[in-house]
């Protein structure tokens, strides 16, 4: 389920993301939050509820939309540009503690 | 003197003429900005490879915005620009700068933040369900990225934007489920006077609700939000109407806002001066009427500073460079003074008309339940600031946030803030004044450990 | 001007220190006055680490440290609210063989006390703890130390002691104290207080009272540098502090049970006690990046979303003044507790109040009169 709807530009090229191992299409100079938004209906479990969380102020104000790559990066979506290739996980975290 | 550094903080229309009129004075100001691209959030820009004009992204802002955005990039050797750099501290006369994970201390002879705002939230239970966004954000997902927030729209809470960006969506072919004002339609005819300051405004306004009206969107007015329903993201607004009675308006996306906040922070960690403003009901850091705050050497310009809008931000960006160039010892012409002040005065009285007619509801406060979220970082409900104020003695808004973790997120307290001051103020049934305002901590926002010191 | 407020004694300073003081003074049967001169526990003993730890102190000090640490396990129980003390350990982890032999030598020397440490391999650490750097060698655990909440402790106490029956005055700074006959007078803006018995427990403030009763000390202030990462899955149990010669390595940090991980050490920023204000030098927060990551490399995927700092009262000696005035009689003192006095609080509130109460307590306080700085 998506939550964005494009209303145009859509002739831009197409990029490939994965969203917690699923592969999905967005569009170059989407920014990652668009680009997951488009596909997904969330970006990240809330720390202190149940809940789920897919951002609020989109100018990089409210932090609520900090996502993980598979390697480990933390990305904050709304002011990120999406680039093909990219392997997010917006499920639980990839913190990688241990150390060895 | 040319070797005296001025920086500038934000490439809006207030950064945009700051650094313009200090560039025509022989300096080669240092522009820092947190966006890859000028403009500000007002007149963002799109990203490379998108298409539509200037008059699809801004209406009648067009001809403003191509003129902000020409004279920014008219400034192309002339100033030394650092985008997607975030001024994360202010400490000993210098800013303390983050790119990417590069940490730089750059220190500076003056300093004009111009850093804007963003919305003004007041909670509604439900804000946190995915589908619910700021105004301003709906606004920038269209704007910067052609999208509509969900497919069936609702536009709460009050302000001119509200009706700004509800009119943009249905131009745009997005489906807008309602828009629905908090503020009553009587407290509009008050501020009638106030707004007549500037006709061409008032008249926009009135353009943007009746072509909401041609187009068969829904407006109320006077309405209360009641909450915000789904279970895994937004499928409905509950909400009362003027004569009290319960609506249920079906919709997959909410915009929430309330007029705008200024973006204090760093002003806050420069040392400046705040006092409350009763108008914004919020703390705003005190300027005299050119931008010169408390502590020497650091200026205030655009919204950051009050929420006058772009117009007023440009003319006051402007103004705060003639200040600082005289303070450092250039001639500005007494003339450019008065002119610019003159300009600006009946911005304010505008503002004021505004913040009339579209009242911040502070008395929603009192009407949240204990289990309503305040603090979406940390999920501080409504119940557990009354219990800080009521039975640990919270009489104030820091000690509020020592005890119970309110605005202690990621978010720093941008997002609950003035909510939180007024759940407060409420529970202590004291003015909001007194419970004071949440002290700006560094980093500005966070800040990665992977950083590392250059320079 | 109304009459004095007449009480057994007055406590000046709220934090920690002063309202543990008052609340094991009420539990006492004394009649007390706290007076706060802003809310309590909003210095020092708020904006602190959360340490409570006894290893690694200076050993004289540890029958106190472990009296302390009995309160701390009975604490929701003594105070009816809770203040987040979990005994999840506290273990020293150093980076160089000599720093493990003195680790192993301070292991025996904390034996008479009571204390006893696990000295750790850096394999048994790694099993442990996996989130430890593979650099360190060895570590030292003290299994039954943990950590708390600094916000939550000192008004704790401070409600605790009011419902216990005391006096707890906030807002009330202190204009003048003197000893004019057998009672001290101690006058706020809004009322005077009579007392035969005072406890100075300011802080970093404690010496500028002392003064007054011709007993100046070399106090100064300091702020630590403190900062908190965003909150995460929690995965690191221990407080943990690396042992060093070189004190900008000395990092601590222990994560909350609600995730985010909370550090300080390293470098100390300025302080301003005439301001009420301590800054963080943004110098130092990403100085200590290096070296935080040193310890748990796990850490550099973080951010960190806020800072902060605070008022401490530091002696050059690097132990507290507590103990009754070497000058005046009915004078106390519990202040300047050198940046680890967290811990320590409960154990001095209920010190001082049997000190104060009986006259005399098996604790040994000899090494902190305030006489070993007879200045003038």
């Amino acid at each position: 389920m998506s939550r964005f709807r494009r209303l145009g530009e859509t002739g831009r090229a197409p990029i490939r993301l994965t969203i917690d191992g699923a592969e999905v299409w967005a569009l170059a100079g989407d920014t990652l939050m668009v680009a997951l938004l488009a596909n997904t209906a969330a970006l990240r479990d809330s720390e202190f509820d149940a809940g789920r969380r897919a951002g609020f102020c989109l100018m990089a104000a409210c932090q609520d939309c900090w996502v993980w790559t598979e390697e480990g990066e933390r990305l904050r979506a709304c002011s990120t540009e999406a680039a093909d290739g990219m392997r997010i996980v917006t499920r639980g975290t990839a913190w990688r503690i241990d150390a060895s | 003197m040319a070797d005296r550094r001025v920086v500038v903080v934000g490439a809006g229309p207030a950064g945009t003429r700051a650094a313009e009129r200090l560039a025509a004075a022989g300096l080669r100001p240092v522009v820092i900005d947190e966006a890859a691209l000028n403009g500000g959030q007002i007149y963002r820009r799109q990203p490379a490879g998108f298409t539509r004009p200037a008059e699809a992204l801004y209406g009648f802002e067009a001809g403003r915005a191509r003129a902000v955005h020409g004279a920014f990039e008219a400034l192309s050797g002339l100033i030394e620009h650092r985008p997607q750099t975030l001024v994360w501290h202010i400490y000993d006369g210098a800013l303390h700068l983050l790119c990417g994970t590069k940490a730089e201390r750059l220190p500076y002879d003056a300093l004009i933040l111009a850093t804007g705002a963003t919305d003004r939230i007041m909670p509604v239970r439900g804000w946190t369900l995915p589908g619910v966004y700021s105004l301003g954000g709906s606004q920038i997902a269209l704007k910067a990225q052609a999208c509509a927030i969900g497919a069936e729209v609702v536009f709460m809470g009050s302000g001119p934007l509200l009706y700004l960006v509800a009119y943009q969506y249905a131009k745009a072919g997005a489906t807008v489920a309602a828009v629905l004002d908090t503020s009553p339609f009587s407290a509009s005819v008050k501020a009638l006077p106030a707004l007549a300051t500037r006709p061409a405004m008032l008249a926009k306004g009135i353009y943007y609700t009746a072509r909401l009206a041609l187009r068969g969107v829904a407006v109320h007015r006077g309405i209360t939000p009641v909450a915000i329903e789904g279970d895994d993201g937004v499928a409905a607004v509950v909400w009362r109407d003027a004569a009290g009675r319960e609506r249920r308006t079906a919709c997959d996306a909410v915009g929430l806002g309330y007029g705008l906040r200024s973006e204090t922070q760093l002003a806050d960690l420069a040392r400046c001066d705040f006092a409350f403003d009763p108008i914004a009901r919020q703390y705003l850091p005190v300027t005299d009427q050119d931008g010169r705050t408390s502590t020497p050497g650091v200026y205030l310009a655009g919204d950051g500073a009050r929420i006058q809008g772009a117009d007023a931000a440009e003319l006051a960006g402007r103004l705060a460079a003639c200040a600082a160039l005289r303070d450092l010892g250039h001639s500005v012409p007494a003339a450019e003074f008065a002119s610019l002040r003159a300009a600006l005065a009946p911005m304010a009285q505008f503002r004021e008309g505004l913040d009339t007619a579209f009242p911040w509801p502070a008395h929603f406060a009192a009407g949240f339940a204990d289990s309503d979220v305040v603090c979406r970082c940390e999920c501080i409900t409504a119940g557990d600031l009354r219990e800080v104020a009521l039975e640990k003695g919270a009489p104030e808004l820091n000690r509020a946030k020592a005890l119970s973790r309110v605005g202690m997120g990621r978010c720093q307290g941008r997002m609950c803030g003035p909510a939180a001051a007024e759940v407060l103020a409420d529970a202590l049934g004291v003015p909001v004044e007194q419970v004071g305002r949440l002290r700006g901590q560094g980093p500005v926002k966070p800040l990665p450990i992977a950083t590392e010191i250059v320079g | 001007m109304s009459a004095p407020i007449q009480a057994d004694v007055i406590v000046v300073g709220g934090g920690i220190m002063g309202a543990a003081t008052a609340f094991f003074l009420r539990r006492r049967g004394v009649k007390v006055v706290l007076l706060e001169r802003g809310l309590v526990g909003q210095q020092a003993s708020g904006v602190n680490f959360g340490n409570v730890r006894r290893q690694g102190r200076f050993l004289p000090q540890l029958p106190l440290a472990n009296r302390s640490r009995a309160i701390w396990g009975q604490l929701s129980e003594l105070l009816g609210e809770d203040a987040e003390f979990i005994a999840t350990g506290h273990v020293r982890v150093c980076f160089r063989a000599h720093e493990a032999d003195r680790l192993e030598a301070h292991a025996l020397a904390v034996r008479e006390y009571g204390l006893e440490l696990e000295i750790l391999s850096a394999n048994e650490l790694r099993a442990r703890y996996p989130f430890l750097a593979p650099g360190v060698v060895a570590g030292s655990l003290s299994p039954l130390d943990g950590h708390a909440n600094p916000r939550l402790a000192a008004p704790a106490f401070g409600r605790a002691a009011a419902r216990a029956g005391a006096l707890v005055v906030e807002n009330a700074e202190v204009l003048a104290i003197e000893k004019p006959g057998d009672d001290f007078l101690v006058e706020t803006a809004a009322a005077t207080y009579r007392a035969p018995i005072v406890q100075i427990s300011a802080g970093a403030w404690g010496g500028t009272l002392s003064a007054r009763f011709g007993e100046k000390v070399p106090i100064v202030a300091r702020g630590p540098q403190m900062a908190v990462t965003e909150p995460m899955p929690y995965r690191i149990a221990p407080v943990v502090g690396v042992f060093s010669d070189n004190e900008h390595e000395g990092m601590y940090f222990r994560q909350v049970k609600r995730g985010n991980i909370v550090w300080g050490g390293g470098w100390r920023g300025p302080a301003f006690p005439d301001l009420l204000r301590a800054y963080i030098d943004p110098m130092n927060t990403l100085r200590q990046f290096p070296m935080v990551t040193r310890v748990a490399p796990g850490l550099a995927q973080l951010r960190t979303i806020r800072t902060w700092s605070g008022i401490e009262g530091y002696l050059p000696d690097d132990i507290p003044i507590m103990g009754p005035s070497g000058k005046v009689s009915g004078l106390f003192y519990a202040f300047g507790f050198c940046g680890h006095g967290f811990q320590l609080g409960p154990g001095v509130g209920d010190t001082m109040a049997e000190l104060i109460a009986t006259g005399s307590t098996p604790i040994p306080l000899a090494p902190f009169h305030i006489s070993r700085f007879a200045m003038q």
